[in-house]
């Protein structure tokens, strides 16, 4: 779809309106960008660079320092894995390498059939749940090396 | 606009009494005056970002160390530029930008012209401190003159600097962050596909390290061309 007629762009241009076209509001507008798109493709991004005038360059690296956005799309279901501490001295560690291995694929990569995204996340402010996965934006509470399997499995069937 | 008035302001450097305007840095007054702070990642010319934090010095008062070429002066200031606990701090900084990557030198076509080596002689830094992480990144080559090896790379910004202030292209930036940080060109593109860069070259002669060089030389080939750009600057009259 090119960019003219695509409706997300409008979306995006109107965000980009609205502050001004000012090029210190870029990591607002990525924000707005990945809302609106899931991700920030290559396009979208030489699209905001070209709106604020800003080069292509700056805004690459802007987008790929932070955690937060992401450049590849997301796959269908996403799982979050808690890396707090709390979790983290519960087993999270283990909880990861255990879906990275099943599904084949490391931490913040989505699988070939773009049916499961694996992330991992700092804190939920839910430890006293340690340890948790976030499954599309639910809390699993104490789980387990098979629990989590099977509410992966349970999500993306 | 708003200008802050310029004044003199008068302090010390290791003791000897010194003068300076007061929009100048620590690093600047001391160059002034001859006396010798180690730099890496500063170039005459270029805006300071004290990221090699090699130039630090003690100000008395301060807890700790404070690099020298963006500090900007103080009446009554006493700067100290050396002592052991800045040479220990130094060589440890020195240690880390080692560690990191890949600097061979035995095969490095910088051999000999690279200040991160020199560096290294001068302090004298006999070897690291801290275990080699030896993180590996693939090298671009597709450019027809230049080559930017990201192995080499100790992410001074030297060349993201001249290509933004000087050249006016700002093609390369840094990507990514912590042990992955690197170099890139455009929205990580070959070099050769880059649409900003107009090869001029600037950021290949500021480069302190091989880790962008140009075509067809082998080892200890380079000659690079650092004070091009600072009378590139005098000239235009900045």
């Amino acid at each position: 779809m090119s960019i003219s007629t695509d409706d997300r762009y409008n979306t995006l241009e109107k965000s980009i309106k609205k502050l001004g076209y000012d090029k210190s509001s870029l990591i607002e507008i990525l924000h707005s960008a990945q809302e609106t798109f899931g991700y920030l493709g290559i396009d979208t991004l030489k699209f905001i660079a070209s709106r604020l005038k800003l080069p292509y360059s700056k805004v690459y690296g802007v987008a790929t320092f932070y955690n937060y956005f992401r450049l590849k799309p997301k796959g269908k279901h996403n799982v979050v894995v808690c890396l707090g501490t709390a979790c983290y001295i519960k087993g999270s560690n283990k909880i990861l390498e255990n879906i990275e291995r099943r599904y084949g694929i490391k931490a913040g990569e989505t699988t070939s059939d773009e049916a499961l995204s694996v992330l991992t996340a700092r804190c939920f402010g839910s430890c006293s749940l340690a340890p948790v996965i976030v499954c599309d934006d639910v809390i699993k509470p104490k789980i387990t090396l098979e629990s989590s399997t099977r509410e992966i499995e349970e999500m993306i069937k | 606009m708003i200008r802050e008035k310029v004044r003199v302001k008068s302090f010390k450097i290791n003791d000897i009494c010194v003068t300076g305007q007061s929009n100048q840095s620590i690093l600047e007054v001391a160059r002034d005056n001859n006396i010798e702070i180690p730099t890496m990642c500063y170039l005459e010319g270029l805006s300071c970002v004290g990221s090699c934090r090699m130039c630090i010095v003690e100000i008395q008062g301060s807890h700790e160390p404070t690099p020298a070429c963006t500090a900007k002066i103080k009446e009554g200031m006493e700067v100290t530029t050396s002592s052991p606990q800045i040479e220990a701090a130094r060589k440890m900084i020195l240690s880390m930008m080692f560690s990191e990557r890949s600097h061979t030198c035995s095969t490095c076509v910088a051999n000999g012209d690279c200040e991160l080596q020199n560096k290294s002689v001068e302090l004298p830094l006999e070897h690291s401190q801290v275990p080699y992480l030896n993180q590996r990144f693939e090298i671009d080559a597709s450019h027809k003159n230049f080559v930017n090896d990201p192995n080499r790379c100790i992410l001074c910004t030297r060349c993201i600097r001249v290509c933004d202030e000087i050249e006016g292209a700002h093609a390369l930036d840094l990507a990514g962050r912590g042990l992955n940080m690197r170099i890139i060109h455009d929205m990580d593109e070959p070099w050769a596909d880059s649409q900003s860069c107009t090869s001029c070259g600037k950021c290949v002669y500021v480069c302190p390290t091989g880790a962008l060089y140009e075509k067809d030389i082998s080892e200890e080939e380079v000659i690079k061309k650092r004070e091009i750009i600072t009378e590139l600057i005098k000239n235009r009259g900045k």
